[in-house]
């Protein structure tokens, strides 16, 4: 009996002493020497492949390229001119055909428990990473599916005729013909460069798949740890050709729903969050702040050109003139957006500030309809993504006001919507009649707006979902590309979108901003201007308990020495 | 107690037959191809489904299938997931740990809330303060747990910003999965940031176990209220007491033993019910475990693992039942006379 008494007594007195060092534990401010030094990332979803090569997916680039890789050379600067990475230095010859590029002789690949690098970078490297691309007998090309897609909208294989190796450290691009937009797909997220000597141990092991699963790059951060749906945990790479990066441990927390991402920013369990709701209260608080950037993408409504009704280019103009952007500005994008004229931004500088807007007019709508033959309506499918995106936060809602502003001129909708992966599976059939999506660009040329959105041969093979194809317009973006003359250029993508507001392949809604939220305490800037984000100059401000603790260390050794 | 255990063991056998028939039914019920819903193999070649076909004896008599299904399942092959095409069995020996960690905190603080309450409550029987356990009691067991929980998040997670809103530990700590009981592995591992990650695990467990542990802790305030008084009125506390025996020393030497001995058959009982909560609790604060699972496995149409989920998830419930009537057993002599079941 007085055995039992003593348990009840120890138990709870034990009890007490366990809630005691819980609550303590977390008023405990030396945690954050662990969380000073590293930056929880709350993404939106689980990226594909490690390998942005193989994907446009804005998740994917977030993930991988510029966290992992790096390119031969980038864009710098406001006024993103292109500058030196992996190249030290470029030549180009004066017919444009022949391109050198001279590497840097210090650069090292990342080195992790499933490979370690003998060497340095090289011109094999490159000559690797481009060829796994355009060799369709290369041993890595049908590796992960054999789509490229980027590179396939570009045209990349009809462009390049081969790639030389003039010695270690020199490659040149011998390209078919003078292409002004080269450069620039040199210098997107997407021409990452990969290790050469890892698909070497990889074809050892006979164990090629891992290449894209278990990613060796050169970039400051290099992969720990990856769960699918659950969390991607980056380490540093202290060997980077440039300064390292400022913090040690980067973790993606993978949380599709937003309240979720927006409970975990406000309960300091992430530090950085992407695509944040509620910004009013956000804004509000005095340890978060809000950023956001006018990327240059496009939000659109695209008509599927093949299935009919949408192939009569009046019921395309009609269905156009019946939709109020302004308000699904106002609704969906809450005023944080700029109305679309066409589908290249006014921050561009290829804009034609004379591009007409088709604007909004139901009556005229609905007398086009009848010219049409349609006086009675239809009813057709609008196709909503079922993902976030920032150049559309809610394309369920957006459907929901076109069908209300369609419903006025007698065309009853229906709102479809599949999983993510489905229904870009099911769009690229050709199943739909018309489809809200948008398009981000990799890189400031106007051509990455022109090319992969609306050109026959991304149609065929890419992401033009309306199969559109235009001879007329394509010989515009062919012309386009073959001068470097800016103003020449510039007005063939003036007649360019000229072209599109007659025809409406599809209707441009709106440019959005990108928006992400982070704790004051993170440093740096993380939003690039177009592609991926970076966490390479991200760092944490330190807490003033904690500098007393971390100079603690310094001192003894100064008084040791 | 020879006899008691084979009752036991022979309920529990039966028990187990009916939970397999179910869930070997389910295969049909559910929509789809019968061996693709046992395997989960939803990208079989012709070849491979030949092959299940005859590993599952589908050309059979249903009792032959009936069978096979249960040697893959005694051979501890549950199928796999259709939704990641990795084994069953290893996502739950992955995830039942987390579940049954969670499940045991909330359980102990429970007990600790809830039975010294109901004593009190019964020592100040018909007092002011027993009426105040009671109405708090009835309070406590009305709250919707996916409420309760939702509003824990919102007051202590974001407004105060004491305690963290999701999963059992911060991401920044890698710790090995070497037992699956999050606190076991943190003690076990060699990370140097090992009090760190302790005291942040235990802080990421408050709330969950603290949600989940309101209503069975109103369950025992209930019961070992009730008990209490039972015993309070037995006549070997008057006689205690007519030997002169002080308040404290009848209360902490008689009534509380032989109170506790009635509550702890309740436990097991209970034990389900708190499976139950927490399987709603984890979804609300991303607690990796079996429950969240399931119910994510529920919205993704994932059949062979709603299947596999329910038949180890009832099992394992019904294993503890087991087990605390043993425990039970031991401590009251009286129960091994009882003759079926509890």
């Amino acid at each position: 009996m007085a055995v039992l008494t003593m348990n009840f007594k120890s138990i709870s007195s034990l009890t007490i002493a366990a809630v005691v060092s819980i609550l303590t534990g977390c008023n405990e401010g030396n945690k954050l020497s662990l969380s000073e030094r590293s930056i929880i990332y709350c993404s939106e979803g689980s990226p594909e492949t490690f390998n942005p090569q193989l994907s446009t997916s804005g998740t994917t680039a977030d993930a991988s390229a510029k966290q992992l890789y790096n390119s031969l050379i980038v864009y710098k600067g406001k006024n993103n001119t292109l500058g030196p990475a992996l190249a030290s230095s470029w030549h180009v010859t004066r017919d444009g055909k022949k391109i050198t590029f001279y590497l840097r002789q210090d650069v090292k690949f990342h080195q992790t428990s499933y490979f370690t690098p003998t060497r340095v970078l090289n011109a094999d490297d490159v000559i690797f990473s481009f060829n796994r691309i355009l060799d369709k007998n290369h041993a890595f090309h049908q590796v992960s599916g054999g789509q490229y897609p980027f590179f396939q909208s570009v045209k990349f294989a009809e462009l390049v005729e081969k790639i030389e190796r003039i010695n270690d450290f020199t490659v040149r691009f011998i390209l078919k013909r003078n292409d002004s937009s080269f450069l620039a797909n040199l210098a997107t997220d997407y021409a990452v460069i990969l290790s050469e000597e890892y698909g070497q141990t990889l074809q050892n092991k006979s164990t090629l798949h891992e290449i894209d699963i278990l990613p060796i790059g050169t970039g400051p951060f290099k992969l720990k740890d990856y769960r699918v749906g659950s969390l991607i945990r980056f380490y540093r790479h202290d060997d980077y050709w440039q300064e390292k990066a400022k913090i040690e441990q980067l973790v993606y927390d993978i949380s599709p729903s937003k309240t979720t991402r927006l409970t975990k920013l406000l309960a300091k369990e992430c530090d950085v969050s992407s695509y944040p709701i509620a910004h009013k209260k956000i804004t509000e608080r005095a340890d978060l702040s809000l950023e956001s950037i006018t990327s240059l993408n496009v939000g659109y409504f695209g008509f599927n050109t093949r299935k009919a009704p949408f192939d009569n280019k009046l019921v395309r103009q009609a269905i156009s003139l019946a939709i109020n952007k302004q308000a699904i500005i106002d609704t969906v994008y809450q005023g944080q957006a700029a109305r679309a004229k066409s589908i290249l931004p006014e921050t561009s500088w290829a804009y034609d500030s004379d591009t007409p807007e088709l604007g909004y007019d139901p009556i005229r709508a609905k007398s086009l309809l009848e010219v049409a033959g349609y006086a009675q309506g239809f009813t057709m499918d609008i196709w909503a993504m079922p993902v976030q995106r920032a150049y559309n936060p809610n394309a369920v809602t957006m459907a929901k006001l076109i069908q209300g502003d369609l419903k006025k001129i007698g065309v009853e909708v229906k709102i479809i919507t599949y999983e993510w992966s489905t229904f870009l599976r099911r769009l690229s059939q050709g199943e739909h009649q018309t489809f809200l999506l948008g398009w981000t660009a990799d890189h400031p040329d106007p051509d990455n707006f022109f090319t992969p959105m609306l050109s026959c041969s991304s149609s065929e093979q890419g992401s033009n979902r309306t199969f559109w194809c235009n001879k007329e317009y394509d010989q515009l973006l062919k012309n386009a590309l073959s001068t470097t003359n800016m103003n020449k250029r510039k007005s063939y993508y003036a007649k360019a979108m000229a072209i599109i507001n007659e025809e409406i392949p599809l209707l441009a809604i709106a440019h959005s901003k990108r928006f992400q939220a982070r704790g004051v305490d993170v440093e740096g800037g993380i939003l690039e201007n177009f592609g991926g984000i970076s966490f390479y100059k991200v760092s944490k401000k330190t807490m003033n308990n904690d500098i007393e603790t971390l100079a603690q260390p310094q001192t003894a050794d100064k008084a040791s020495n | 107690m020879l006899t008691f255990t084979l009752r036991r063991l022979s309920l529990f056998l039966f028990t187990m037959l009916v939970l397999t028939l179910i869930s070997f039914s389910l295969s049909f019920l559910f929509p789809g191809d019968t061996v693709i819903n046992h395997s989960g193999q939803i990208n079989a070649t012709a070849t491979e489904l030949a092959q299940l076909n005859e590993a599952y004896q589908m050309d059979k008599s249903i009792f032959t299938q009936y069978r096979a299904y249960l040697t893959h399942i005694l051979n501890g092959d549950l199928g796999q997931s259709m939704a990641s095409q990795s084994p069953i069995s290893n996502e739950v020996i992955e995830l039942l740990p987390a579940t049954i960690e969670l499940s045991l905190v909330a359980l102990l603080i429970a007990m600790l809330i809830g039975i010294p309450l109901g004593f009190i409550a019964a020592i100040n029987h018909n007092k002011a303060s027993d009426n105040a356990i009671l109405s708090l009691a009835m309070l406590g067991y009305s709250i919707p747990v996916f409420w309760l929980g939702l509003l824990a998040i919102l007051f202590f997670s974001i407004g105060l910003g004491w305690l963290p809103s999701a999963g059992n530990i911060s991401l920044l700590f890698e710790i090995e999965f070497v037992t699956g009981i999050q606190f076991i592995d943190i003690l076990l591992s060699d990370s140097p940031y090992k009090w760190q990650a302790f005291s942040n695990a235990s802080a990421h467990i408050v709330l969950p176990a603290c949600v989940i542990a309101l209503a069975p802790a109103t369950i025992f305030i209930r019961l070992s209220r009730a008990a209490m008084i039972e015993v309070l009125a037995a006549s070997y506390i008057r006689a205690a007491r007519s030997k002169g025996l002080n308040f404290k020393q009848i209360i902490f030497r008689h009534a509380i033993r032989n109170a506790l001995i009635k509550i702890i058959r309740h436990v097991g009982l209970q034990f389900a019910n708190l499976v139950t909560l927490a399987m709603v609790t984890e979804v609300i604060f991303s607690w990796p475990g079996i429950g969240r699972w399931l119910i994510e496995s529920i919205s993704q149409r994932d059949y062979t693992a709603i299947q596999s989920g329910l038949l180890v998830l009832s099992c394992f419930i019904f294993i503890i039942h087991i087990l605390t009537d043993f425990i039970y057993a031991a401590l009251n002599p009286l129960a091994r006379g009882n003759s079926h079941g509890s």
